[in-house]
């Protein structure tokens, strides 16, 4: 790993995710039925599937709020399934929450700067006397996360703004702020965009495409947005009821009978499938 | 809005203070702090005595539930344990003032953290009822462990002596407590501008996003029960410098509630809320008890028909703050300051 505070902005390696025979079990109900994932380094890959599919269980299994029932995950090829959550901050794992997870008694910046919180070691004598080592280790984070984040973002003139007041579309900036000032190495967008209007939605699609490019980090994303979901990722999962159904390139993945039926409940027809392909973007 | 306040470094940015308006205030309050005993009255001398120690006690339940989020109404109890733990070392060893403060602190933060322990299962209601119940236990080994507490009669608390000075009236015991308040606040007040204080804030606010960027909930949660406690360790050792005497009665549990109620009076989750609570909770049934005796001259009965109806003032004056003002006195203080920012000047 890079040292902490060089005046370089830090850029750690993109990590390649691997998640193998996933299952989960909520007492009758199989959430997940043995998916398999693969996310490549640098890649944008997309999970996305109906409602009720597991996209999300799936995500919360992967970041370790879920203890899943068989499988495993893999992070850069090392078994993961067992670190608990709070651990896997360190490793690079980082995420945003669907509904948003901000802490809204905190400015914007105190939210941020809460993200570099596992990489920071000043101790709590420290923190009395606010002197030393802490005060030194505050000063570096904040111009780290004014250079890094505040200004890549574009979130200068909120930064003293309590998060609870921000519109939502700000606030989903906010908690994608945080899990960069993570420093990640693999980044979770758990419906980034989801109730965003046209504008907001382009905004949030440059920015992950700049985290990706810029920072050189994995990005992989629930959305229900097809348009956007077609239009940045380099590869897309389908999940259905707990399986996966499909997986390939977004033109693939398209144009798959299987995609198209459990989406449009249709036939599954393939000559149908060439018709609704376009259709998809408006349905979904 | 606040203008003027353009910075050139972080570390102004950071900086505890961050205008000159708010250096002069502080200055101007170290001031006031110094000269108070001017006043020469016992009384008042006594109060503010009291009203600090209460200061730092209500601090430390505002780091406990204010900021980080967990109930606690067994803030009393540690109070206890640090009041008999002054006593004990002072009565039996006759050890240094400052050593025994910081034993009593440390001693309440070690109980405070195995009282804490439940806290990674229970939340809210339940936490606050475990907490009532260890400081019901407390209370039980107060009266009972009497070799050390000295049972019912409880013990006596030798004068605090420092450096051969007696400081047996409050008016000297002041400038014991006086500075330790000071320093204690501010301690409190640095520890929010730091990693661990947002870690605390980040458990209050959202606890699952809190262990998703690798803040473990029971490390915090524990270190929050043990800073707060000392808080109240401390505080209770003073308080047993300044009424000599400890025993199982001095910390009911309707104590707890006083603090509780103070750190809500005055602002759940900032430091100035927790001063003002707690000065308020102190003064105020002073200031109807003095009301009653100024009335007096017109009314020769006013205290003996008034002091029933004191009680009542005092808990409507509560209800009515809960009210108006949910966000405590610190909201307050915000507007008036926020008013006065651009001041004459309307924003």
């Amino acid at each position: 790993m890079s040292p902490s505070h060089s005046a370089a902005p830090v850029r750690p390696p993109a990590a390649r995710l691997d998640v193998e025979n996933l299952s989960l079990q909520f007492g009758g109900v199989k959430a997940l039925d043995g998916i398999d994932l693969h996310v490549e380094p640098g890649s944008i890959t997309a999970l996305i599937g109906p409602n009720g599919a597991g996209k999300t269980s799936a995500f919360n299994a992967i970041s370790g709020f879920y203890r899943p029932k068989t499988g495993t995950v893999k992070l850069d090829g090392v078994d993961i399934t067992q670190v608990p959550a709070r651990d896997r901050a360190k490793l690079g794992l980082a995420r945003t929450f669907q509904n948003i997870a901000l802490f809204r008694g905190m400015t914007v910046l105190d939210n941020i700067k809460l993200g570099r919180h596992a990489h920071l070691t000043s101790g709590v004598f420290g923190a009395f006397l606010y002197w030393g080592k802490t005060r030194r280790e505050e000063m570096e984070l904040r111009a780290e996360i004014e250079r890094d984040v505040i200004d890549f973002l574009e979130l200068d003139h909120i930064r003293n703004v309590p998060v609870a007041i921000l519109p939502y579309g700000l606030q989903k900036k906010v908690e994608l702020a945080r899990a960069l000032a993570m420093r990640p190495r693999i980044l979770m967008l758990d419906e980034p965009v989801a109730g965003m209007n046209r504008e907001e939605t382009e905004d949030m699609a440059r920015a992950i495409l700049d985290v990706r490019d810029e920072w050189g980090v994995t990005v992989l994303l629930v959305e229900h947005d097809m348009g956007m979901v077609m239009d940045i990722s380099d590869h897309v999962c389908v999940l259905n009821f707990g399986r996966r159904i499909a997986a390939g390139s977004p033109t693939e993945v398209r144009n798959n009978p299987d995609v198209i039926k459990a989406y449009l409940g249709g036939s599954g027809d393939p000559r149908k499938a060439a018709l609704d392909g376009a259709a998809m973007g408006e349905v979904a | 809005m606040r203008v003027g306040t353009a910075k050139e470094s972080y570390a102004a940015d950071e900086g505890l203070f961050k205008t000159d308006t708010q250096k002069v205030w502080f200055g101007l309050l170290l001031a006031g702090l110094v000269l108070f005993p001017l006043n020469g009255s016992n009384y008042w001398m006594f109060l503010a005595v009291l009203v600090m120690i209460n200061v730092i006690s209500t601090t430390g339940l505002n780091i406990l539930t204010g900021y980080t989020g967990q109930v606690s109404l067994g803030h009393a109890a540690f109070m206890a344990v640090g009041a008999y733990t002054v006593a004990f070392f002072d009565g039996r060893f006759d050890t240094p003032v400052l050593l025994n403060l910081v034993l009593a602190g440390a001693v309440a933060a070690g109980i405070g953290y195995l009282v804490g322990l439940p806290s990674l299962r229970i939340k809210g209601l339940y936490l606050a009822i475990a907490t009532l119940a260890a400081a019901v236990i407390l209370g039980f080994v107060f009266l009972n462990w009497t070799p050390v507490t000295g049972g019912l009669r409880g013990l006596n608390v030798p004068t605090a002596t420092i450096a051969g000075i007696e400081l047996a009236t409050p008016d000297r015991l002041y400038w014991l407590v006086m500075p330790i308040t000071v320093i204690m606040v501010l301690a409190a007040k640095n520890l929010f501008r730091s990693r661990v204080g947002r870690a605390f804030i980040a458990i209050r606010d959202r606890d699952i996003s809190a262990e998703i960027i690798g803040i473990s909930l029971l490390k915090y949660k524990l270190m929050s029960f043990a800073i707060s406690s000392f808080y109240a360790g401390v505080a209770g050792g003073l308080w047993a410098y300044l009424f000599r005497v400890v025993t199982p009665e001095s910390f009911p549990a309707l104590a707890s509630i006083f603090f509780l109620a103070a750190v809500i009076v005055g602002g759940a989750g900032t430091i100035v809320g927790g001063i003002f609570g707690a000065v308020f909770m102190t003064l105020i049934p002073e200031f109807l008890k003095l009301s009653a005796t100024a009335l007096v001259p017109w009314f020769p009965d006013a205290s003996i028909y008034l002091a029933p109806v004191r009680n009542i003032i005092f808990g409507l004056l509560i209800i009515g703050f809960l009210i108006f003002e949910p966000m405590g006195l610190a909201e307050m203080w915000r507007r008036t300051r926020r008013y006065f920012a651009l001041w004459p000047f309307r924003t």
